[in-house]
């Protein structure tokens, strides 16, 4: 009984925590999950112009390439957010922060990856990716003994048009639409596109981005499972495909993959609105704890 | 696919149209953000550069690389966001003597349209397909400002048809990049 039950709570060692986020690290930065590359294919066959196509193909012949040499698909690697749903039953007889920077340094030697992590004054890099909150961890504390870690790789490409709006609760959905529209355009094709879109609504202003990018770890094959939000989702895609901007922002009809909205409850007096891009290289990779492993899922 | 060698006259791309599809054979400089400040703070002394540029193409690239025995290898080499060098970029080509510059998202149209008054062109690679970039690199010659950091040196690299590059803005004012200005208020 009991004593079989934290038997399999330790079974988890810190080592091999460690070697489960390394082994995310490097399959979530070599390869893409299936539904962004079935995306992509969709967007190929989809394409009339001859240099979107280019585009599409180039992404499709380089995911290729990545994948058989095992190099990190982009040269810009990122920076790391860590999604973890932590049981608050389950014993853990390690740091777990701790284990994550050090298996983000480890990662960045082995694979290896990009160091990218400065000090934002004096722009010294540390050389591990590892620095002040980074990696990026957002803890959820959830019933029993369950463990999840989505991790969320995201270039500064995309990452430098993140926007985040105060609208008005009197203007709803189409300044919800107007925003993205606005982010979209004014990025063009910096943020290398077609990208995905998260789209945080409510919360407060710390709340809506983070769920803005916590969208971005959605399969796109996955609508908001809100009747309502799944229209809103659709109904951005189509107009932010309607803009011409493109594969890479040379001209196009596929601007982004998909549009994920997700919503929080916010102050009667406000409606915050963040937007984050997620570039055609939309890296992510998901582990879970099953019977005391943590096994890696995808991509 | 137009081939070119670099070092390159100004005629040589003035006859470069918007969409033309471009490869280079020979060699290729990386230059991002410190490379370009500390390139602009020595001319601006009146101090030459360690290389002549004169012609050159640059490649707004920071690589992962790898130390082989004798020199470096380029793991991952695809192109970064042109516009974040937007500020220095006609200072840069105009007392370098660059001719092209390979990037990805293209540069502001006023930039864009003093590029084309020095007889630069811009030419886009496909932004996070670094492998296939990696691939046309044949070696390093040399990396020089390695202080700056891998990202952030300059890479001086022997390539073997790089590309496909796409002709994004011309010196005709050509620019595929406009449309998406299109969107009205």
């Amino acid at each position: 009984m009991l004593p079989t039950l934290s038997k399999l709570d330790c079974m988890l060692t810190e080592p091999k925590f460690r070697a489960a986020i390394v082994e995310m690290l490097r399959r979530a930065e070599t390869a893409l999950p299936e539904d962004i590359v079935r995306a992509l294919k969709r967007s190929r066959g989809r394409e009339r112009g001859r240099i979107a196509r280019l585009q599409l193909d180039c992404m499709l012949k380089n995911l290729e390439l990545a994948k058989r040499l095992g190099a990190p698909i982009c040269q810009d690697t990122g920076t790391f957010t860590f999604f973890i749903r932590l049981g608050s039953e389950l014993k853990l007889n390690f740091d777990l922060k701790k284990a994550l920077d050090k298996a983000v340094a480890q990662a960045t030697r082995e694979v290896p990856l990009r160091a990218n992590i400065v000090d934002p004054f004096t722009r010294k890099n540390t050389g591990t990716n590892v620095g002040i909150e980074q990696p990026s961890v957002h803890l959820e504390l959830i019933p029993g003994k369950k463990l999840s870690i989505d991790l969320l790789v995201k270039g500064a490409g995309a990452e430098n048009w993140s926007r985040f709006f105060m609208l008005r609760p009197a203007d709803g959905g189409k300044a919800i639409e107007r925003a993205v529209l606005l982010t979209l355009v004014e990025a063009g094709g910096q943020p290398c596109p077609p990208t995905i879109v998260g789209v945080g609504v409510g919360g407060s202003a710390e709340v809506a981005p983070v769920l803005a990018k916590r969208a971005l770890l959605r399969s796109l094959d996955r609508p908001n499972p809100d009747a309502g939000l799944a229209r809103l989702e659709r109904r951005i895609a189509q107009a932010a495909n309607r803009l011409g901007i493109g594969p890479m922002g040379l001209g196009g009809q596929t601007t982004v993959l998909g549009v994920h909205v997700e919503k929080a409850a916010c102050h009667t007096a406000s409606l915050p609105v963040a937007v984050a891009l997620q570039c055609w290289a939309a890296r992510r990779a998901r582990a879970r704890l099953l019977n005391g492993r943590l096994r890696v899922e995808a991509p | 696919m137009i081939n070119l060698n670099p070092p390159l006259s100004g005629r040589d791309v003035k006859k470069l149209r918007a969409g033309e599809l471009v490869k280079i054979n020979g060699r290729i400089v990386t230059a991002r953000d410190r490379a370009y400040l500390r390139a602009l703070e020595l001319l601006r002394a009146g101090k030459r550069l360690p290389l002549d540029l004169r012609g050159a193409v640059i490649y707004h690239c920071g690589p992962i690389v790898r130390k082989t025995p004798r020199s470096w290898q380029i793991l991952s080499g695809g192109p970064t966001t042109s516009a974040r060098l937007d500020r220095m970029q006609a200072e840069f080509v105009r007392r370098t003597g660059v001719r092209v510059l390979i990037g990805k998202g293209g540069i502001g149209e006023e930039v864009a349209a003093e590029l084309a008054r020095l007889g630069c062109v811009y030419l886009a690679f496909t932004g996070g397909a670094a492998v296939l970039a990696a691939q046309a690199i044949e070696r390093v010659e040399r990396v020089l400002w390695r202080d700056l950091g891998t990202a952030e040196a300059l890479w001086v690299l022997r390539v073997l048809n790089f590309g496909p590059l796409v002709v994004a803005i011309d010196t005709k004012g050509n620019n595929l990049y406009i449309h998406q200005k299109r969107w009205g208020k």
